[in-house]
């Protein structure tokens, strides 16, 4: 046997591998290069303009001690337990009425699919109108006779950041119910009629085996609705620019905030990196149980 | 009559450049004069531009300083400088001539002698970084003003007040009739700005740079800025509910005497010509709110960024002339309801309010501000602790003193 028979592992679809290059090339350069120059300046204490001076975990402290990154984090974490859960329960319950063979489906999907076109900025003003009690939903209630009705969300501390959810899920929920949709029409009818005829209750049929086959699209959800709250930025800047005071601040815009208006970009970048670091907590262990688990089989 | 103007122009272009055709050179002026009076400002200094034989691409930037800097920055740091761009001059654009970014304008400067006719003289000191002049003042703004409808106090009953002590004493009559006694937007600035007067006109000017040119983090937790809290919690209480954001709506709200008043600077004052109102009868200034009366030196400035383009570069050189212009300076302050930057040119057409502010400036009762003392870090974390302050009323006096005394000592 010679050598020649079997090609070096580096040139077998050596098209393919030439056609990755940009992409390849693009991740490592802008991705990562420009992830790991982000952690490593950090470290300094760079303020309009990037420089060496290193300060050791200075920044992070300060950070740590930031009441407007705490109040950021705890805002963060209510709005992404919220909105994972009800953009996926929203999102499949509507997908399963839609899937009962009603009429003009058609004319439903596209209302419910309809606020997804809205960028969030958009969605945030809209939202910002709505959501306003001197023209918004409380005064149409007030107007209607209930006079002391009161929903004002927006300008009270302490539920704005509930303001800001429904209006996440308003713009958001009409895609996942679309994903779920799909995954539902992708259910083989066969297993609908053996359900029947076994005599399973249609909720049960669900529950037990439709949600578990439709695994691969619950995870593409998992990962959209993530992606979307982690960045949450623009939403919040629309609707309320992060107030009353700083009670509706998210972490993106406290790295926004602190990178350009205070010119500080050490502080902006050590709250990035606290960022990806949380993603990171909550990706790797998830990655790990996903793809290492498959080698297995 | 336009053809004159030209060759007028055209003989001051050539005279002020030696030599070269003035052929006309657009140049771009980012800026965030965007609020009616503010708009009319400006067109005044696209007009004198224009007239030179230049001409003026207005970029405007909507959403007030602290939206539009990073853009000016990022323009500037990324490779893609404007051909002048507003700041308030003081430490804001301080790194960006650190590093080289921004032109040196002190030859201009000592051939047209900006050092004697610009006053107060403390205005050009935040242009000057090193003995070097990096930008040309425009006009001076001042905080410290207390706007309030007379028609509001009229219907509250109660007269209208001469100073901030007596205006908390009438804010329950005026919550009475139906009225928001004190009206702050929700951006963060204006609930920081505002308790920066009330530093400066209840503390005392010796007060205010204690905290904020020594930075003193001892005094600033002690007894007499525990005294500016109580004032600043009068001030919240009697803000509450202002649901509004935007500065200009807030005044609006005191054009129309749904609110009592407003703490903010003399640029609300364009917002009330604009509507029609005249000082003294419409509504009521008082600067230091009525307790120190004192003029800050802040104010707008143009700066220069280095630009490779010669035609470009004279441009620059031309604007900033018409700039400190004289007959520029007074159709531009009148507009803009700011001070002038020199002491020669006639005000006649001046207004009661503008007038109070001249003749605090002739008297010399001038203090730097904030933007000049802090840097942007500072003045950041400022405001977030008083945005918060304002919108939190649970949050109490004694707490927010501690952290205001925390970023004093930290601040650089």
């Amino acid at each position: 046997m010679s050598k020649s028979e079997r090609p070096s592992q580096l040139f077998r679809n050596l098209n393919a591998k030439i056609a990755s290059i940009p992409m390849i090339f693009t991740a490592l350069v802008i991705f990562v290069g420009g992830t790991v120059w982000t952690v490593f300046y950090s470290f300094t204490n760079s303020k309009l303009l990037p420089r060496l001076h290193f300060v050791g975990l200075d920044q992070y402290y300060r950070l740590w001690a930031t009441p407007r990154w705490l109040i950021s984090i705890e805002n963060l974490l209510i709005y992404g337990v919220l909105s994972l859960v009800f953009s996926l329960v929203i999102g499949f319950l509507l997908a399963a009425l839609l899937d009962q063979k009603i009429r003009f489906e058609d004319t439903f999907r596209t209302i419910f699919l309809y606020p997804f076109a809205l960028s969030f900025i958009v969605t945030g003003l809209v939202w910002q109108w709505l959501l306003n009690p001197e023209f918004g939903v409380q005064a149409v209630v007030r107007s209607l006779g209930w006079t002391s009705f009161s929903f004002n969300p927006l300008y009270d501390s302490s539920i704005v950041i509930y303001g800001i959810l429904i209006a996440a899920l308003w713009q958001g929920t009409g895609l996942i119910m679309c994903l779920m949709l799909a995954g539902l029409r992708g259910i083989d009818e066969d297993i609908w009629k053996a359900a029947r005829v076994d005599g399973i209750p249609t909720w049960k049929t669900y529950l037990f085996i439709i949600i578990p086959m439709m695994r691969p699209v619950f995870i593409t959800t998992l990962v959209i609705v993530a992606s979307n709250i982690v960045r949450v930025y623009d939403l919040v800047v629309a609707q309320t620019s992060g107030g009353p005071g700083i009670a509706s601040e998210v972490p993106a815009k406290y790295v926004y905030d602190y990178m350009f208006f205070a010119q500080n970009l050490g502080q902006g970048f050590a709250a990035s990196t606290m960022m990806l670091l949380s993603v990171i907590i909550v990706i790797v262990p998830w990655a790990y149980l996903e793809f290492g688990g498959k080698k297995r089989v | 009559m336009r053809y004159q103007l030209m060759t007028a122009a055209l003989a001051l272009t050539t005279a002020l450049q030696f030599a070269g055709p003035a052929a006309a050179t657009d140049l771009e002026v980012t800026h965030w004069w965007t609020s009616g009076g503010e708009a009319a400002a400006v067109a005044e200094l696209a007009k004198a531009f224009d007239a030179t034989g230049n001409h003026w691409v207005d970029g405007a930037i909507a959403g007030s300083g602290g939206t539009a800097r990073p853009i000016m920055i990022s323009r500037i740091t990324g490779g893609d400088p404007m051909g002048a761009t507003q700041f308030n001059h003081g430490r804001q654009a301080e790194e960006l001539v650190q590093a080289g970014l921004m032109r040196d304008l002190t030859d201009l400067a000592t051939k047209e002698k900006w050092t004697e006719i610009v006053q107060p003289k403390s205005l050009l000191d935040g242009c000057t970084l090193d003995g070097k002049i990096y930008c040309v003042p425009v006009n001076i703004h001042s905080w410290q003003w207390l706007w309030l409808s007379n028609a509001a106090f009229e219907k509250a009953g109660v007269p209208v007040p001469k100073n901030w002590n007596e205006y908390v004493a009438a804010a329950p009559a005026l919550e009475k009739a139906g009225i928001q006694p004190l009206a702050v937007g929700g951006q963060p600035w204006q609930a920081s700005g505002a308790f920066d007067v009330l530093l400066a006109a209840v503390g005392g000017t010796d007060a205010f740079l204690k905290v904020y040119k020594d930075k003193d983090a001892e005094f600033a937790a002690g007894p007499e800025v525990a005294k500016v809290f109580k004032a600043a919690d009068d001030a919240r209480k009697m803000a509450k509910n202002t649901n509004v954001q935007d500065w200009n709506q807030a005044t609006n709200l005191v054009i129309t005497g749904k609110a009592g008043g407003q703490i903010m600077g003399d640029w609300a004052q364009g917002e009330f010509q604009v509507a029609g109102q005249t000082a003294g009868k419409d509504y009521t200034c008082l600067p230091g709110l009525g307790l120190n009366e004192m003029i800050a030196t802040g104010g707008d400035a143009f700066y220069f960024p280095l630009l490779k383009d010669p035609e470009k570069s004279k441009a620059q050189e031309v604007l900033a002339h018409t700039l400190l212009d004289p007959k520029t300076q007074v159709a531009f302050n009148l507009k803009k309801g700011s001070l002038p930057v020199r002491g020669d040119v006639d005000l006649k057409a001046a207004n009661d309010c503008m007038k109070k502010g001249l003749e605090i400036l002739a008297k010399g009762n001038v203090m730097p501000w904030t933007d000049q003392l802090l840097s942007q870090d500072t003045q950041k974390q400022k405001e977030d602790l008083f945005s918060e302050f304002f919108a939190k009323q649970d949050m109490t006096v004694e707490d927010a003193q501690k952290r205001f005394a925390a970023i004093v000592g930290s601040a650089d």
